[in-house]
């Protein structure tokens, strides 16, 4: 009987309901205004930048044509008798990017604990210093590299630079956050054993944060082998400078022969690290 | 797992035996232990070695090397008195008008390149999900894809572009594009296959087709993650935007690339200030949007 009272339900308990309850119906007009208003919005917005960036189809179809004429001239990818040379650069890339980031990750160190809410407990300072790690990340690592290549010169160690002060503030701010997440309990439990000072920082706070910190600096590295192998393009060494030329001197097969090599080398050093950080955050999880 | 009641008679000396092989074990657990840190740390200062020595890296370079950077970076700040601030900031800024037409041709790119990216992402994530497609062969293909578009580094999508299309901000519009639609595929689609599979199955069980699937049983459940990446894509996109200008893709970086090649010093620091303005203001009013969006997801979930 509860059946039949549930499917059977009359015109005017379903008029009864809809005036009792409108929103259950029918969204309420001014929030549909207001999503209808949100949309024209953001289709205009999306008509400006079409029209600013005058984007027109003939336009895309002559481009898709020199486009195909392009990957035309790239196939077959062919290194040329610059396999050696490539090899190399891409050694220095690899290089720049593990030490710009080794470089980074050491210097945020006492970064991060000067930032670190439980470390300074002054509230506008640990505020004004946040919003200055935070401001620096505006700044494209590319950019960075043209800076550091007008102070220090062509080659691979302005590339070294680059990486790490663009990777520097970023650090500093996720390595406070580690430092804040410390768990008292294993600090009270090492002190509780009768540790000294040291001990508690290596027993109790070291295995909490280390790991932590590793997997965010390898997770840097791989996102860094990325931008160093562009960072040639502006002088800063590495793979980017053989790609930038080649294209230059419109030598498209070696170009394609570099792209692919960029590809598996950021394929296979992608795979290696988050073996290695699924290894490290599995041990903290076992740990706790 | 033996209690001690049991083992009563040899208490004494199966504790003492238990014990010695305990520490045995502990010992050898410990010298692996040992032994793997090691070797991983051997790994780090080969690896630190072997970086040190491609990029002709040394402490000397590096102590020479950031004064003179510093000494840089502190020589474009411009000198501003108190008495003449105002002429001064204005001098500082000269090219203001200029600036900010610039700064807005880099938002407009890398909201347009956002959207575009974002469309093709939502189109390619559904064939890229395990739980939505059976063929392996097109979820292979999609997969492949994806990783293909966000792998190869966005300025060589422009540098590219910039061959096919010339030069301007249309060619750094796409080159955005492409590397969005790769890496917001892979985000999306990683949405999808984390989605509560019982509505999948409800659709399914009363007929409906693949598009009713998605329409019914996906989106309602992805759609506030999907706005979220979308937003985090749009700030960073913004940053990247910025730097396309270097090879001539349009932006204020054509802007900043003219002024540190023509040692222009003050215009580098004003641009650059500007720019991280910018970005600032994006970034805080993006978190906050996202924010509220996956706080009404929670809102309606529970």
């Amino acid at each position: 009987m509860r059946d039949t009272d549930m499917n059977t339900i009359t015109h005017g308990e379903l008029a009864r309901l809809r005036k009792a309850h409108p929103g259950v119906f029918a969204r309420p007009l001014l929030e549909r205004l207001k999503t209808g208003a949100l949309w024209i919005g953001f289709a205009a917005a999306m008509a400006f930048g079409l029209w600013w960036i005058d984007a027109n189809p003939m336009r895309i179809v002559n481009g898709l044509n020199k486009l195909g004429l392009l990957v035309r001239l790239m196939l077959p990818p062919h290194p040329g008798d610059g396999l050696w040379d490539f090899v190399r650069a891409m050694a220095e890339t690899l290089g720049m990017a593990f030490l710009g980031t080794v470089v980074a990750a050491v210097l945020a160190v006492p970064l991060g604990f000067l930032g670190a809410k439980n470390v300074m407990p002054n509230w506008l300072f640990h505020f004004g210093l946040r919003r200055f790690y935070d401001g620096f990340r505006g700044i494209d690592g590319l950019v960075w590299a043209l800076i550091f290549v007008s102070a220090v010169g062509l080659g691979p160690f302005a590339g070294v630079l680059a990486i790490a002060v663009g990777d520097l503030m970023v650090f500093a701010k996720l390595f406070a956050e580690a430092i804040e997440n410390v768990e008292n309990r294993q600090v009270d439990g090492v002190r509780a054993a009768g540790g000294s000072r040291t001990q508690i920082m290596r027993l109790g706070v070291f295995p909490q944060v280390f790991p932590v910190m590793m997997s965010h600096v390898l997770y840097f590295f791989e996102s860094n082998v990325r931008s160093a192998t562009i960072l040639g393009i502006v002088g800063a060494g590495g793979i980017g400078l053989q790609l930038s030329d080649r294209m230059r001197i419109n030598n498209w097969q070696e170009a394609a022969f570099i792209i692919l090599m960029i590809l598996v080398t950021v394929a296979v050093i992608d795979n290696l690290s988050r073996r290695i950080r699924l290894k490290l955050i599995g041990t903290t999880s076992d740990a706790r | 797992m033996s209690s001690p009641g049991l083992i009563a008679g040899g208490l004494d000396t199966g504790r003492a035996e238990r014990l010695v092989a305990f520490e045995h074990r502990f010992a050898g657990a410990r010298r692996t232990r040992r032994l793997w840190t090691l070797l991983q740390v051997a790994v780090f200062a080969l690896a630190l070695a072997g970086s040190i020595m491609v990029s002709n890296f040394n402490l000397a370079g590096l102590l020479n090397g950031l004064p003179k950077a510093w000494t840089y970076i502190a020589g474009t700040l411009p000198e501003l008195r108190w008495q003449t601030l105002g002429a001064d900031l204005a001098d500082w800024y000269w090219g203001l008008r200029f600036w900010l037409r610039l700064l807005v041709e880099t938002i407009l790119m890398g909201f347009v390149g956002t959207v575009l990216g974002g469309v093709v992402a939502l189109i390619l994530c559904f064939p890229a999900s395990r739980n939505l497609v059976q063929h392996t062969a097109i979820y292979f293909a999609a997969r492949r894809t994806l990783e293909f578009l966000r792998t190869v580094p966005e300025l060589v999508f422009a540098l590219i572009f910039v061959f096919a299309f010339g030069l301007g901000p249309f060619a750094g519009v796409l080159a955005i594009a492409v590397h969005t639609a790769g890496s917001l595929g892979k985000l999306f689609a990683e949405v999808n296959e984390n989605v509560d599979p019982r509505p999948l199955d409800g659709i399914r069980a009363a007929g409906g087709n693949w598009l009713m699937l998605i329409r019914l049983g996906v989106a309602p459940q992805a759609l506030p993650n999907y706005a979220s990446y979308l937003l985090l894509r749009f700030e960073i996109n913004v940053r990247g935007a910025s730097a396309l200008g270097i090879v001539g893709a349009g932006g204020i970086g054509q802007e900043l690339y003219v002024a540190i090649r023509q040692f222009e010093y003050t215009d580098i620091s004003a641009i650059m200030l500007l720019l991280i303005a910018t970005t600032s203001i994006i970034d805080i009013t993006c978190e906050t949007i996202r924010h509220r969006l996956i706080g009404q997801d929670l809102h309606a979930g529970h």
